[in-house]
């Protein structure tokens, strides 16, 4: 059976319904993002089973369209590799502010034995509207505490989180100590003063980390405690030590602390100063994952385009980073991911690194760049098809995405919402 | 000890004797009536009257007689003050001594409280204190008088800083060592009023919109109960607050702004507020002056940062670095706008820095002549005592002090001071002067001795060996002691002999064994010290002012310039757009290569090449392959507030207003305008179906408040419905404030709307009554407002979710006979988009938010697709400072979700938010007669790579691109000046602090004062 496809917005349903048996696809014709900051403008993927077979460029090349079981022509589309949401608690929660659909913040401060994966759910309600708009891997991520728990890489399509899980306990998230703390003041303005605790709360960190360490160096511990049990991949370098830190003084602090205790793999999470201090960050080889680029600056003080800037700022001066939500409504916000990038974009940022600070760096921060993160043979067929650039907003218009060389439903409760109405009023 | 015990005693009750007819006495009374006369002294008589050689007559706590070729009697007691000061007693009217400390009567359970927890007949507001008399109160308190009375200040108009009302002040001297009934002046001598509940343990109001309207109130009700024949209530509260209407009144701003609300309040009212600043005065300068209020000026001038600490140092905002520098010279800013002040050291926490912070005053420009004046007769003055104190006149009280120098110079010192006629510094007139080279003699040892000055405690160096010894001086005799290597441990005592300068005495080593000595002088020394240069008077800078004073705020570039404001509104208005892709919104649509021209700040023509005479005053910019659009207008939007959007106490805060609280230095302003937004509309919060009044603003970055207003459009309430009024983050012990449900709200509406109907009716009869004697029934603001929506004058705006509820108020309105004007948020429209049409209302959305609490499940992207398919007018809108700076790219999000085309898009933040306020017809599209209000981007608006390069408001270039780069570099400079001049101030020894900055919160509907929205979670 074979069946060549030219791809319109209204032909979804069928799409869909009719991929489901197809394992050998060639998607021809496409400007392929390839994520590493490569691209090429008339390219010919081709998907086996959950892999790319082969990416090249489609120029003067036929082929024969019985070596496969579904041609797909997507002239003038682009393609994209898929788009990783990292730091993140989508997945933990349905309605935010309900307190029973809330699964991402756990009573306690040091938590590293807290894992994520398991209360990831695939059948959350705000999956489907975020994976739709091509963001279609995430970091699910705890909260909380001074040591949050681990953070696993899901896909956002599976029967159950195991099976949608891509790499287990990636990382440990810690909330680093702030020198400086925001306070309500009586009038209810933000009053910023140092942190008078700060000694205090290192301290405690330390203790901590010094139990873990002797723990992980202890060959035979007289008895298992779960939570130092939980650090030792830290030490060992198995997994990502992911500090959530914004102020350049506490990530200058948080990198000293990270030497003390020679865990290697440093991860600074927010990064808002990052752009005062990018030449230790470049020689240490620390990575940023850089917090809502669309955000307000700090000061007042600040260019009012600071943050938007902060992406640009790091690629210049060669520090590895990618883009993230954490905040307000995060959850929700992740179908916004792309767009977060086009900010930076307008900001001064290549557009090709915007691309791979959504796909292939962030793969490699989170140590999965053997498996997705770029458009290249032998990745997982993991990659969508949009209408035209998908990270601008008016011209971001999915009709084809793949997870693991499985096809993505492209419509979710919300479009059947639209469509319901639209249909009662007599809409077009 | 038993016998000084007694003496004490005695000395105490003699005082208590003395004076008060009315006790009875223990004894013989004592009553002695000596005169003392200051002869030969340099006398203030008052602030503008110096007399040299003058006497000072004084006699039972009375001046007796001031001035030249006075006699003086022959049974007087005389001080000789020749060289020396007198000067009549500070008075501060803004003191809180000898008042208990207020003390907080917060619940702890954080239950709700919805009255007054006073027992008795009082009003229902626990912040209207108005019974407090400060009279009753007052109590001496020795240590606190001697932190004033060592500053010269001798006379406090003492109150309770407690609450919106706050009661009357007692003006009181710091005689301490006289009973109270000796020390007031004058009782009930001023009311006090503020906008802070301080201690009021009751939950209304929680903002500082809440309590203007609070205070507002109270006076209509004030008002009408004064007038009211047959009182069928009796309220104390009342009562007493119209008793303080006669009284000077004195209202605790703290804050430029502040001060021009209270003066509104006052002008409501037929009043004239008394203003105790904050210090930031200088910053508004123009505005200050306009009040025409008295100010008491604190003097709390912030100490230096420690700026050693790049990281750290770049937290300190612009702001506060430069009011570090500033503070100092706003009182002379304000002398020279011919602002009236007084002082008060209520501020400072140590009490002894406020002569020395006049001082800095006087060197950072206030004339000597003013401060004289501030701190003696426009006290005096403003309490109508000037005929008792503030000036040493014959029969006024007593109280004045001596110092050896000008008291405004650095190193002077009270040497006495002098209060109803009793002394409460009383040091030597004429001290021992031992200063000098001695030789010390004793037990066949010889050494060279020099005492360096004449301090009770100085430094002596012994001999060659430069030994440091401390000699203690008290009265005629003087101990020492020192240890030089052949002497350990030896110490002396000795009596000074004035005739030749020696000091003779005892002197006892380790071992214990004791000599006579002598310490003879030989040749005075002279001071090593340079003579301290006389400080120079720093000029005034008016450069440093920006407006707002913030970084990015505008400023002038002449530094003797103090109309920076009337210029500032006077900017060019006069603009040609050439050859520029022009978005109009009307019905020729996009116009390519068109030029737009805008005069007097309006729209006047829209034309392909259009050209002015080159001398004609117009800004012409070439806008090639630009596209200009109308500006931006957010419909919700929460920023340029202050202290609360919510007051969220009450099911209803009608009488709130949001324009009471318009902050003008939020950095948002600044922002916004550079993701091109012009006009605001700054919506109260969501906590109560029936919110506070809205505000509209234009961004006019750096005007004030009132000069942002929206002029002449009308006026709107924000409503609310679901979950946030009903309360829904409250656990439920506090779950008390009705309504609770969505079958709850229904009625809070019915039961509103039904008594606004009868209070119209009520003053309807009362305006056409022909009845003689006729009796006003009572103003209340918050029915007022509910009326105005029912009379079609006011139009709501609804915060709305779901469907139930939205079609719940549009049955209200109908039956009421109105419409909705808007519903906001309205995130389940698209549901009943129908009804929406039929009731002709308008909905101002979210673009794609949901899923942050349950209300919003059904929340879908394609609502505002729907809802203008549906032939509803839509907004996108913001309820978030960061997201309105890039509304643009919200409304691309209706092109993505619903396939809405470019040119809607566009509307849905432009004109269609302009149609919903009622501007349409002044903005909202590029039209000739509409105002210039336009931004001209470098992209296409919609596309997420677009950015604003001007941003203009009448015509006015509110932000420029390149402008924006310049004052980027212009703040780093400014930064870099002033943290130069902390590093000087911390290397000659001023104390530094640890970095602590305020700014602005950004707020959201849901945000109740001091609760994050981690707590709150919703919008």
């Amino acid at each position: 059976m074979k069946k060549i496809l030219f791809i319109k917005l209204i032909c979804f349903c069928f799409l869909i319904k009719a991929q489901k048996t197809y394992t050998n696809i060639a998607l021809l014709g496409g400007f392929a993002h390839i994520g590493n900051g490569k691209v090429i403008e008339n390219s010919l993927i081709t998907i086996k089973g959950s892999k790319i077979e082969t990416v090249q460029n489609a120029t003067g090349i036929k082929i024969n369209p019985s070596a496969f079981d579904t041609v797909i022509y997507i002239n003038g589309k682009h393609v994209y590799p898929a788009f990783i949401n990292v730091n993140n608690v989508l997945g933990l929660h349905d309605a935010e502010a309900v307190k029973a659909t809330r699964d991402f913040n756990e009573v306690g401060i040091f938590n590293p034995h807290i894992r994520a994966c398991i209360a990831y759910n695939t059948d959350n309600l705000i999956i489907p509207t975020v994976k739709t708009n091509g963001v279609l891997y995430t970091q699910v991520t705890p909260r909380g505490g001074v040591i949050s728990g681990s953070s696993s890489i899901m896909a956002l399509e599976g029967w159950n989180w195991e099976d949608a899980l891509l790499k287990a306990d990636d990382g440990i998230h810690l909330n680093f100590p702030k020198t400086i703390i925001q306070k309500w003041a009586d009038d209810d303005k933000h009053f910023q003063e140092s942190n008078k605790k700060y000694i205090e709360e290192l301290q405690q960190l330390n203790e901590f980390f010094n139990d873990a360490f002797a723990y992980y160096n202890e060959v035979n511990p007289s008895e298992k405690n779960i939570r130092l049990e939980a650090m030792k991949p830290i030490f060992a370098g198995k997994a990502n030590l992911y500090i959530h830190a914004d102020k350049a003084k506490d990530i200058l602090n948080a990198i000293n602390f990270c030497e003390k205790y020679k865990c290697p793999k440093l991860v600074i999470v927010g990064g808002k100063e990052s752009y005062k201090i990018t030449k230790v960050l470049k020689e240490k080889n620390i990575a940023v994952m850089l917090n809502r680029v669309n955000d307000l600056p700090d000061s007042p003080d600040n260019d009012v385009d600071l943050i938007n800037k902060l992406a640009s700022y790091l690629h210049k001066d060669s520090v590895l980073f990618c883009f993230q939500l954490e905040g307000d409504m995060e959850a929700m916000q992740s179908r916004n991911l792309p767009f977060n990038a086009g900010v930076a974009v307008a900001n001064g940022l290549d557009k090709e690194a915007a691309i791979s600070a959504l796909s292939y760096n962030t793969a490699k921060i989170i140590g999965v760049n053997n498996l997705i993160g770029t458009i290249e043979e032998g990745k997982l067929a993991s990659f969508f098809v949009s209408n035209g650039d998908a990270l601008d907003i008016k011209t971001h218009q999915i009709v084809l995405a793949y997870i693991a060389g499985k096809p993505i439903n492209l419509i979710n409760r919300q479009f059947e919402l639209y469509q319901k109405y639209k249909t009662k009023f007599g809409l077009k | 000890m038993i016998k000084k015990i007694t003496i004490i005693l005695v000395v105490v009750f003699v005082c208590k004797l003395y004076a008060q007819t009315t006790f009875p006495t223990n004894g013989a009374p004592y009553n002695p009536h000596t005169v003392y006369a200051f002869i030969n002294a340099n006398l203030f008589v008052d602030y503008e009257t110096n007399i040299t050689n003058a006497s000072l007559l004084v006699k039972d706590g009375k001046v007796i007689d001031a001035g030249k070729n006075i006699n003086i009697p022959k049974h007087a007691i005389v001080y000789d003050l020749s060289g020396k000061y007198i000067y009549p007693s500070f008075i501060d009217l803004y003191s809180n001594y000898g008042i208990g400390e207020i003390s907080s009567s917060k619940s702890i359970n954080n239950n709700p409280q919805t009255i007054s927890n006073y027992k008795g007949a009082y009003g229902w507001n626990q912040a209207i204190k108005s019974d407090i008399d400060a009279s009753k109160l007052f109590q001496h308190n020795k240590d606190k008088a001697f932190e004033l009375i060592n500053n010269g200040i001798g006379l406090v108009l003492t109150s309770n800083k407690d609450g919106i009302v706050r009661g009357s002040g007692v003006l009181a001297m710091l005689n301490c060592n006289q009973n109270e009934n000796e020390s007031i002046v004058l009782d009930k001598a001023a009311a006090f009023y503020s906008f802070n509940k301080g201690s009021s343990s009751q939950n209304y109001p929680s903002s500082l919109t809440g309590a203007i309207a609070l205070l507002r109130q109270t006076y209509y009700d004030a008002q009408w109960y004064k007038n009211l024949i047959n009182k069928t209530e009796y309220n104390i509260s009342l009562e007493c607050f119209n008793q303080l209407q006669n009284l000077p009144a004195i209202f605790e701003a703290n804050d430029k702004f502040n001060a021009i609300r209270a003066n509104k309040v006052a002008l409501e009212f037929n009043q004239k507020y008394i203003i105790k600043g904050g210090g930031n005065e200088y910053q508004r300068l123009e505005d200050i002056a306009q009040l025409n209020s008295t100010f008491i000026l604190p003097l709390n001038f912030p100490e230096a940062y420690d700026v050693s600490d790049i990281l750290d140092a770049d937290n300190i905002t612009l702001t506060d670095l430069k009011h570090w520098e500033l503070a100092p010279s706003n009182p002379a800013f304000l002398e020279k706008q011919n602002i009236n002040f007084c002082f008060t050291a209520y501020d400072l926490k140590d009490k002894k820095l406020f002569l020395p912070n006049v001082r800095k005053a006087i060197k950072n420009g206030l004339s000597e002549k003013m401060a004289l004046k501030a701190l003696t007769h426009n006290p005096a003055t403003l309490i109508n005592c000037s005929n008792k104190v503030g000036a040493l006149k014959s029969n006024y009280i007593a109280n004045f002090f001596i110092s050896n120098k000008s008291v405004f110079e650095d190193d002077c010192e009270i040497i006495q001071h002098w209060i109803n006629g009793q002394s409460y510094i009383n040091k030597d007139l004429s001290p021992i002067e031992i200063a000098g080279k001695y030789e010390l003699k004793f037990n066949s040892n010889l050494f060279k001795v020099t005492i360096q000055n004449n301090k009770a405690k100085s430094v002596v160096l012994i001999d060659t060996s430069k030994k440091l010894f401390n000699v203690n001086l008290k009265n005629n005799l003087i101990h020492f002691s020192f240890k030089i290597d052949s002497l350990k441990n030896y110490r002396a005592i000795g009596n000074y002999n004035k005739t030749n300068k020696s000091i003779t005495g005892k002197i006892e080593n380790e071992i214990g064994d004791s000599f006579d000595f002598n310490l003879n002088f030989v040749d005075t020394v002279t001071s090593d010290k340079p003579k301290a240069a006389v400080s120079k008077i720093n000029p005034l800078d008016y450069k440093k002012i920006t407006y707002p004073f913030n970084a990015f705020g505008i400023g002038t570039n002449e530094q003797g310039n103090a109309n920076i404001y009337s210029q500032l509104k006077k900017r060019n208005n006069n603009v040609l757009f050439k050859n520029a892709i022009v978005w109009t919104n009307e019905t020729d649509s996009i116009l390519n290569g068109y030029d737009v021209y805008i005069s007097d700040g309006k729209i006047v023509r829209i034309a392909k090449n259009i050209d002015v005479l080159p001398l004609a005053n117009v800004k012409v910019i070439d806008a090639t392959g630009k596209h200009l659009t109308p500006g931006i207008i957010d419909e919700h939007s929460h920023i340029a507030l202050t202290w609360g959007v919510n007051e969220g106490t009450q099911a209803s805060s009608a009488e709130v207003r949001m324009g009471d609280v318009i902050n003008p230095d939020d950095i948002n302003i600044y922002r916004q305008l550079a993701g091109g937004v012009t006009t605001s509309q700054l919506l109260h919060g969501s906590a109560n179906p029936i919110g506070g009044q809205s505000v509209l603003i234009k961004l006019r970055w750096g005007l004030n408040a009132d000069d942002m207003k929206f002029a002449n459009a009308d006026g709107f309430i924000k409503f609310a419905l679901g979950e946030n009024v009903k309360q829904s983050w409250i656990p439920d012990y506090a779950n008390m404030r009705f309504p609770q449900t969505r079958m709850g709200v229904e009625q809070v509406y019915n039961d509103y709307f039904t008594r606004a109907k009868e209070y119209n009716k009520n003053w309807n009869n009362f305006n056409n009554s022909t009845e003689k004697n006729k009796i006003a029934p009572r103003k209340d603001i918050e029915l007022d407002c509910v009326a105005e929506i029912l009379n079609k004058k006011k139009f709501i705006t609804c915060h709305s979710y779901v469907q139930s509820e939205i079609n719940m108020l549009m049955h209200v309105a109908d039956s009421f006979n109105f419409k909705v004007n808007t519903f906001t948020h309205i995130l389940e429209g698209y549901k009943v988009a129908d009804k929406m049409k039929k009731h002709n209302t308008n909905a101002s959305t979210f673009a794609d938010w949901w899923a942050y609490k349950n209300e919003v499940m059904d929340a879908i992207p394609y609502n505002a697709a729907i809802l203008t398919n549906m032939g509803v007018i839509t907004a996108i809108n913001s309820d978030d400072a960061e997201m309105a700076r890039r509304l643009n790219q919200e409304a691309a999000k209706t092109i993505k979700y619903g396939n809405i085309s470019e040119v809607e898009a566009l509307k849905m933040v432009t004109l269609n938010p302009a149609k919903m306020l009622h501007i349409d017809n002044e903005v909202g599209s590029i039209k000739v007669g509409k105002s210039g209000d336009l931004v001209l981007w470098n992209n296409n608006p919609l596309s997420v790579y677009a950015k604003p390069e001007l941003t203009l408001i009448d015509g006015i270039t509110y932000f420029d691109k390149t402008e924006n780069q310049k004052l980027i570099e212009e703040v780093k400079l400014e930064r870099a000046r002033i943290i130069a001049l902390l590093l000087d101030a911390k290397k000659s020894g001023a104390k530094t602090s640890k970095y602590s900055s305020k700014t602005q919160r950004n707020y959201h509907c849901n945000t109740l004062n001091g609760v994050s929205e981690e707590i709150t979670g919703e919008r």
